[in-house]
């Protein structure tokens, strides 16, 4: 049994301009010690997915069908109370930005320590020097002190670590990341993914790293799925979809990207056009509009199925394997493609 | 901050003998911090750009890189005299453009357009997209009536959207699509030169890839001169001529865009690419990643000699004492560094982007 799998998610919002299909039909899976990272674009149903997890997108307005199950037990038919308790203890969240997700008023060892008293018995003190010893952890100097400062005199990268030691306070199994250095420097990015890995070496919680960027990824992840307009496109492990990518929009993804250990391109590969409203996406495959690949069959859904030969290699699209692999190479030499002689 | 050629120089040329289409010279803005009741004391100063000398050359793209708070938007803004500076000079096309003001400076505005970053921010929500691009043609008196409507509209489609668009408002339009808007509106007036301050950091990648792609057909076409500012090198590299590597109001290394890419002097470039991801696993895996401790200092108490020594991973006791200038090392390649990584420590370039392939130093 995995410590988390996802079956089938669909979480639909009910809005006055109609259904919005954010996720439709995700499933994926995540083991102990393991790091997903899940890749996509603004407005792909990455959040969401994850937010559901944690019940975060519940309302009058939302249905949310399929299963949830963290070692078994279904999340989705859990109830408030007994998600609040999952929260912080079992699954753990960080998100984007740093400073709207902590509290401007409270000091910081306020904050973390009432991440403690949530789900934990211990006296004041006892959280406090738990609370010290984690800001420590994440690489915080002169942490004791530092319990007493507000969040404006931390700067971005700073907040991030303490973002990431509030979600650590109850050493929680799952770690969501939810673009986690999109709002900080490459230098501080950097410093922020080295801590994420070394926290789970040495605490052995399982990752689900949210991004848009794949430089960030093949940085850390095991496994990828890459999401497209609410449903995953392709799943695979990190070298299945860096060297043997089956879905042209991950084709287009790679592309995209200004590799800094090639030659400089004289012209970056496009997507051409942007993604669809999920108010009313095409019928069949949703990438469709925007693939130079493009076939009758398209309009069809293709499920996500193995295609390429490897059972855990999924993807959604009806293009033949030997035709995927004349076709990428098109854009060979700029997409990341060949394996280098290992 | 001025360029003295150093003894193993290839050529004599130093950055103040060029000309070219803008041409800034020790440029300086500092924010006064005030503090007290009723009459203010200037208790301190943000340097935020502390002696920049940089020239752009016409048909030229300039990167400017750095991290935040090194100073690189607060460069844009002095230059296009949208807060005045504090010392220095800037002439564009020959003229001193500092100390202008209004209708003296509303010429000059016509040949220096400026991209924004947040495509959400700098767009007025309550005029419509034709409203927005028209303004500048209209405030210069340029077009009006059906002209205007017809430049718009090849504006529009010059920049990839359509006359349906004309009448829409900012908040029907995707980000990418806002970044085109303002793209049109910056070329409306035919300018001779765009800076473009992080033009495509809150976009998506594939959309960042457009974007890119569209500056550089305008650039052939209208034979514009860029400046243009990211914190990411792998953008920069890509669409630039030359790169400026800027860190707390200081320009640390300048050259070549290629040079400085792949044979980078100071350590603080050498940092700045070592961060990028590769989006390739091995490669990742085969490489030595310098990783900065801490965050860059406060511009309002900025280190002693060096800015960058107290996260320098070669810093020595001089680095903190002295200041070292900005040195010509050949083929227009500066840096200020008493360390230059090329001759002290070339094996720390390689291994940091091992698969580049190089010219020799």
């Amino acid at each position: 049994m995995s410590l988390l799998e996802v079956q089938d998610l669909k979480v639909h919002f009910h809005t006055e301009d109609g259904v919005v299909k954010a996720v439709d039909g995700a499933s994926f899976s995540v083991e102990e010690g393991q790091t997903l990272g899940i890749v996509g674009e603004s407005g792909c149903g990455k959040s969401v997915a994850n937010m559901t997890i944690l019940g975060l997108t519940r309302s009058p307005v939302t249905s949310i069908e399929g299963r949830i199950l963290l070692e078994g037990r279904d999340l989705n038919e859990a109830s408030a109370d007994e998600l609040q308790s999952i929260r912080g203890q079992d699954i753990a969240m960080i998100f984007q930005d740093p400073l709207t997700s902590l509290h401007p008023f409270y000091k910081i060892g306020k904050q973390l320590t009432e991440a403690i008293h949530a789900h934990q018995d211990m006296s004041k003190q006892a959280a406090r020097d738990r609370a010290a010893e984690l800001l420590g952890l994440v690489g915080i100097p002169d942490a004791k002190n530092r319990l007493n400062d507000y969040p404006h005199e931390f700067s971005g990268g700073m907040r991030q670590r303490v973002m990431i030691a509030m979600a650590l306070v109850n050493d929680p199994r799952i770690l969501i990341a939810d673009e986690p250095t999109t709002a900080l420097d490459v230098t501080i990015q950097a410093q922020i993914l080295r801590l994420i890995q070394r926290l789970q070496d040495q605490l052995g919680m399982a990752v689900i790293l949210i991004t848009h960027d794949l430089g960030v990824v093949a940085d850390v992840a095991d496994y990828i799925n890459v999401m497209y307009a609410g449903r995953i496109v392709e799943a695979g492990t990190l070298d299945e979809i860096f060297y043997d990518p089956q879905h042209p929009y991950t084709w287009g993804l790679l592309g995209s990207l200004a590799r800094p250990d090639r030659p400089r391109a004289h012209r970056l590969s496009q997507i051409q056009g942007q993604p669809p409203s999920l108010l009313a996406p095409p019928q069949g495959c949703h990438f469709r509009p925007r693939c130079p690949h493009e076939f009758d069959r398209c309009k069809q859904t293709p499920g996500l199925d193995p295609r390429s030969g490897t059972r855990e290699h999924l993807d959604r699209c009806w293009l033949p394997p030997e035709r995927k692999r004349t076709l990428r190479v098109i854009q060979g030499d700029q997409i990341g493609l060949e394996v280098p002689a290992a | 901050m001025t360029a003295t050629v150093a003894p193993d120089a290839a050529d004599g040329a130093s950055v103040e003998a060029e000309t070219g289409l803008l041409e800034i010279r020790d440029l300086v803005k500092h924010f006064p911090i005030k503090s007290g009741v009723l009459i203010d004391r200037e208790i301190g100063r943000v340097r935020a750009v502390d002696g920049v000398s940089l020239t752009v050359k016409e048909g030229e793209t300039l990167g400017l890189v750095g991290e935040s708070g090194s100073g690189k938007s607060t460069l844009c803004r002095t230059v296009l005299q949208l807060i005045p500076p504090t010392s220095g000079s800037v002439r564009f096309d020959g003229q001193e453009i500092v100390g202008r003001r209004g209708h003296t400076m509303r010429p000059l505005r016509r040949e220096m357009q400026m991209i924004f970053q947040d495509p959400y921010a700098s767009l007025n929500p309550r005029q419509r997209v034709g409203q927005i691009i028209g303004t500048p043609l209209r405030i210069h008196g340029l077009a009006s009536g059906d002209t205007l409507k017809r430049q718009v509209n090849e504006l529009l489609e010059r920049v990839g959207l359509g006359p349906e668009h004309y009448n829409r408002f900012p908040h029907e339009f995707s980000g990418g699509q806002r970044q085109r808007i303002g793209i049109a509106r910056a070329l409306s007036l035919r300018p001779k030169m765009i800076i473009a301050d992080e033009p495509v950091s809150a976009l998506d990648v594939s959309i960042q890839a457009q974007i890119i792609n569209l500056l550089e057909d305008l650039q052939d076409e209208f034979k514009l001169t860029y400046v243009f500012v990211a914190h990411d090198l792998g953008v920069i590299r890509h669409v630039s001529d030359r790169i400026a590597v800027m860190y707390l109001g200081k320009i640390v290394e300048l050259g070549p865009a290629e040079r400085v890419y792949s044979n980078p002097i100071h350590p603080y470039t050498l940092s700045l690419l070592s961060a990028l991801p590769i989006p390739d696993p091995r490669a990742n895996a085969a490489r030595e990643q310098i990783v900065l401790e801490g965050d860059i200092p406060s511009p309002a108490n900025p280190p002693s000699g060096c800015r960058f020594h107290t996260r320098c991973p070669y810093a020595t006791e001089i680095c903190s004492e002295e200041e070292p200038q900005l040195l010509h090392y050949g083929n227009g390649h500066f840096a200020a560094c008493h360390h230059p990584l090329h001759r002290e420590h070339p094996e720390a370039v390689k291994e940091a982007l091992p698969g580049l392939e190089r010219e020799p130093a």
